[in-house]
């Protein structure tokens, strides 16, 4: 294993013991006499490295073992196999210096104490991580600035809004500056604009203090604004490690037209699938590798008022990746 | 040390902060705690005049000490980490403080002695309030008083850690109200809640010494309202000391295990 890496994954399995049975009453009284158990492979044989600074989108649907990924990286859960170092650290061994220097947000889950004002548990954090009060401060200040918290610190937490709360959540796991930050849909349940603000906010803290990240969400935005690296898995497993760019390359056979020609009339069928027609612009799909031919072909054709062409959406090209490896 | 000393400074600043923000909460849970002894002793009191005066040497006034002083060492000692665990494993709400460099155990330590400190006064007025209504005689000796705080501290301990690492099978269970149902009701007979172990045939008496109960409720009491000799006395400390050593080994064996089987559902 190198040992610049951040973080360091090789073969990670964990597997779960679940009881299962049949819906109904009888199931449920055979049940009583014989559980039945089933194993469910949450991560099946996943590799892979991260440098420190680096910020990383960590890509799945539900299920897909992302989160369980980072709870055995912090430390909550023991892997059932493979090799697993964090800052040279195992992580399910808990070292104090360990969990020092790393951070695990969870957009559904708080760590403030709900009755208190923010600043309370700051202060908690504050003790427990063993900050030197000018350092606190100097952090305090940054994170006040940066997320705009001045208002809410002394609130009870209760009486924040969700969007509020997350912020103060971020401050609260960032309060030590950690190395290594394991972000779970930080942005989820937020609206547009406190989206923006958490997503502006991770990329200032990765640029000012270098910290590596691993980030998961649902949101793409979030992933196209900070990520340049995605990790891809489904099932378990492993589907695409690299470049966002080289993803939408790699998983897109088509690109998208939309030709302005101020009305609907005319028949672009012979050119490429028409996807849908509003207000003039008709939209095309066509395979990547007829996109100039066609672009032409049009430009000469009809009298285009406009014309763009465009990669699909990145939600369409992972839905793609996902459908690939189901075929 | 320190490092440790300034997390339980802030840990009671954010507890008492909390508990403050429910004092209709704090009062709910006081009534809960003079109730139940409150109800032994107006039994006792009753069967005690029926019966001539006395019950096993135990008269009216001698059964008001004793379960008045019960109520405040109950009080001192009672945890409620068993309901807090099933809840903590089954919602997750265990994962941010796994995540944390500190043992968990400590904020519950700092969370039960905060709480403590805030209801203490309360119970003690009602104590008083209660040794007007039922005249209760002690016979206090120097020497007990002395080492009444010391075994208090000492039973708050066993207690704790035994009810902590008992707690801990959420891990495996997840639902673990059963036995926290059966620890109750065990607890509540050998430890000298229904009535003093002196009443007991010997039998019981001889698996209530065993068993860790009695030295965390009845012993203190017994102490405090002068029924033991200084030997009787330095056997129950012995026994307290014996009970917390095991109860932090099995702790430390039990949460490594249980930290393994740890799903961190939920969160």
């Amino acid at each position: 294993m190198a040992t610049s890496s951040a973080v360091q994954i090789r073969d990670l399995h964990k597997t779960y013991i679940v009881p299962e049975r049949e819906g109904g009453v009888r199931a449920a009284l055979a049940s009583l006499v014989r559980r039945r158990k089933q194993e469910v492979r949450a991560v099946d044989g996943i590799s892979f490295d991260l440098s420190p600074g680096e910020i990383v989108g960590f890509l799945g649907p539900n299920g897909a073992g992302k989160t369980t990924t980072l709870k055995m990286l912090s430390g909550l859960l023991h892997p059932t196999a493979g090799e697993l170092k964090v800052l040279g650290y195992v992580p399910w061994k808990r070292d104090r210096d360990f969990l020092r220097q790393i951070t695990l947000v969870m957009g559904q889950r708080n760590q403030l104490v709900w009755d208190i004002p923010p600043i309370d548990s700051f202060d908690l954090n504050r003790a427990v991580y063993r900050v030197p009060p000018a350092d606190y401060r100097r952090t305090l200040d940054e994170l006040t600035e940066l997320l705009e918290l001045g208002p809410l610190l002394k609130k009870p937490v209760r009486n924040l809004s969700l969007g509020e709360r997350m912020k103060c959540e971020m401050a609260a796991a960032l309060l030590h500056r950690p190395q290594v930050v394991f972000l779970d849909e930080p942005t989820i349940g937020l609206d547009v604009t406190m989206q923006r603000r958490i997503r502006g906010f991770i990329a200032e803290y990765n640029r000012r203090h270098g910290a590596t990240v691993l980030l998961t969400s649902h949101y793409m935005a979030d992933v196209v604004a900070l990520c340049r690296r995605v990790i891809i898995i489904h099932h378990g497993r492993l589907l695409f490690d690299g470049d966002l760019a080289n993803l939408v390359e790699r998983f897109t056979a088509h690109k998208t037209i939309v030709v302005a020609l101020g009305d609907c009339g005319a028949d672009l069928s012979s050119y490429g699938e028409v996807v849908s027609c509003t207000d003039g612009n008709v939209t095309l799909r066509v395979p990547k590798a007829e996109t100039a031919r066609v672009t032409g072909r049009l430009l000469a054709d009809f009298p285009v008022m406009d014309l763009t062409v465009e990669d699909p959406p990145i939600e369409e090209v992972i839905d793609r990746v996902f459908r690939e490896e189901h075929s | 040390m320190r490092g440790l000393a300034v997390i339980y400074v802030q840990q009671f600043k954010v507890t008492m902060a909390s508990f403050i923000q429910y004092r209709a909460a704090l009062v709910i849970w006081l009534i809960g705690h003079v109730l139940e002894p409150l109800i032994y002793l107006v039994v006792w009191s009753t069967v005690t005049r029926s019966t001539g005066g006395s019950v096993g040497g135990f008269t009216a006034a001698d059964f008001a000490a004793y379960f008045i002083v019960l109520m405040i060492v109950n009080h001192m000692t009672y945890t409620w980490i068993m309901y807090e665990y099933e809840y903590r494993v089954r919602q997750g709400t265990l994962s941010p403080d796994l995540l944390r460099p500190v043992h968990p155990i400590h904020s519950d330590i700092a969370d039960n002695l905060t709480s403590k400190m805030i209801t203490l006064p309360g119970m003690l007025a009602i104590a008083v309030s209660l040794g007007f209504i039922f005249r209760p005689v002690l016979h206090p000796v120097p020497w007990a008083l002395a080492a009444f705080v010391p075994v208090v501290l000492l039973a708050f301990l066993v207690r704790f850690f035994v009810e902590w690492t008992l707690a801990l099978a959420a891990f495996w269970t997840i639902r673990t109200s059963a036995l926290n149902q059966m620890y109750y009701m065990a607890m509540l007979f050998f430890s000298g809640q229904i009535a003093p172990l002196e009443l007991l045939p010997h039998p019981l008496r001889a698996i209530a010494f065993v068993l860790p109960f009695r030295w965390t409720i009845g012993f203190p009491t017994e102490l405090l309202i002068g029924r033991l000799t200084p030997a009787q006395a330095l056997t129950g400390v012995g026994m307290q000391l014996a009970w917390l050593a095991v109860g932090l080994l099995l702790m430390r064996v039990v949460w490594r295990a249980g930290l393994k089987a740890y799903t961190a559902v939920g969160a």
